[in-house]
């Protein structure tokens, strides 16, 4: 979460971060598989950070956006986990 | 009607078909419906080769060159030389007069400039003028974005916004491709779209760039390079004695 932090921060600041509304629900390292909550009106903005991100803990890495929902119930369905 | 989004702009090694095939099956995996790869003027075994790899992951290959010219006279005879042989022609714009050649010659489909060279970044309003009556595209590389950091980003960010700017007010079409030679900095479609908010291409605007545009070039190029185009508007619909 670290690394998602970051990148918001990099590119939109500590405001824009503080609107983003950001913060982690599930995260299952085997599946390197995340599920991150946001502000409806903050989704690109995330997005955009999220493509930005090149590497984590100095090892190349790179993060997609899955799927977005507007329930965690509907998401788990999207996402058939 | 579902959109197809294009990557124009891959840059895989050409020695290595293994490279390009692994970036090409990256690109299918994030949901690319077409992929271009720039290959030399005479690289037809390349092409023969890209078009096979697109094949097996159902991508659509469409052919570029990327033409790097010195003056606008070698532009031009390298535009009479390649025009007919590929989908795609790109320019990588060096210095001014080439810049404006290349604006104003309608066989160009997209004008690159100089990523980190910001004094060669001649995408002014007299350049974007001249495309916009040519209907060339300014193309952008999101990787040099991805790669960069601090204050060379945010320089790269603020002349992006500029031309950005400057060629939605002249209507000129701007297509974001990814410029990648390593998988690992490709970006789905949508994520490319959002990170083009960055420099000022919002809501349609970014989601044009990455799927109306380019499909539209690939498109109009492909008809001209058909036996049946005869100029723009006409074409040939059926031929023989009854007609």
């Amino acid at each position: 979460m670290n690394a998602v932090w970051n990148a918001v921060m990099k590119i939109y600041g500590e405001y824009g971060a503080s609107q983003a509304g950001l913060s982690l629900i599930s995260y299952e390292p085997e599946e390197k598989f995340a599920v991150v909550r946001v502000g409806h009106k903050a989704v690109e903005m995330v997005r955009a950070s999220l493509a930005s991100i090149t590497s984590i803990a100095s090892k190349p890495a790179a993060v997609h956006v899955l799927r977005v929902s507007g329930t965690i119930k509907a998401l788990r369905k999207k996402t058939r986990l | 009607m579902k959109k197809t989004y294009s990557d124009l702009h891959l840059c895989p090694s050409l020695n290595s078909l293994e490279q390009a095939s692994r970036l090409i099956e990256k690109a299918s995996q994030l949901g690319y419906g077409a992929v271009a790869v720039p290959t030399p003027k005479n690289g037809d075994v390349q092409t023969q080769g890209l078009r096979r790899v697109c094949r097996d992951f159902e991508v659509d290959f469409v052919s570029r060159v990327d033409l790097r010219p010195r003056s606008p006279d070698e532009l031009l005879r390298d535009l009479r030389k390649c025009r007919r042989s590929f989908e795609i022609i790109g320019v990588l714009c060096d210095s001014k007069p080439v810049a404006r050649q290349a604006a104003k010659d309608r066989r160009v489909d997209l004008l690159n400039f100089p990523q980190l060279d910001y004094r060669r970044r001649f995408f002014d309003s007299a350049e974007a003028e001249l495309a916009s009556q040519a209907l060339a595209c300014l193309e952008i590389d999101a990787a040099r974005l991805l790669t960069l950091e601090g204050a060379d980003r945010i320089r790269l960010l603020s002349s992006l916004r500029r031309e950005v700017a400057t060629a939605t007010d002249f209507h000129v079409p701007v297509v974001v491709s990814s410029g990648v030679s390593d998988a690992a900095l490709l970006r789905k479609p949508l994520e490319t779209a959002a990170f083009s908010s960055l420099f000022g291409l919002t809501g349609k605007l970014a989601m044009d760039a990455v799927s109306v545009n380019p499909s539209a070039l690939v498109t109009r190029n492909r008809e001209k390079l058909s036996s049946r185009f005869v100029a723009p508007g006409i074409k040939l619909v059926r031929e023989g004695k009854d007609c």
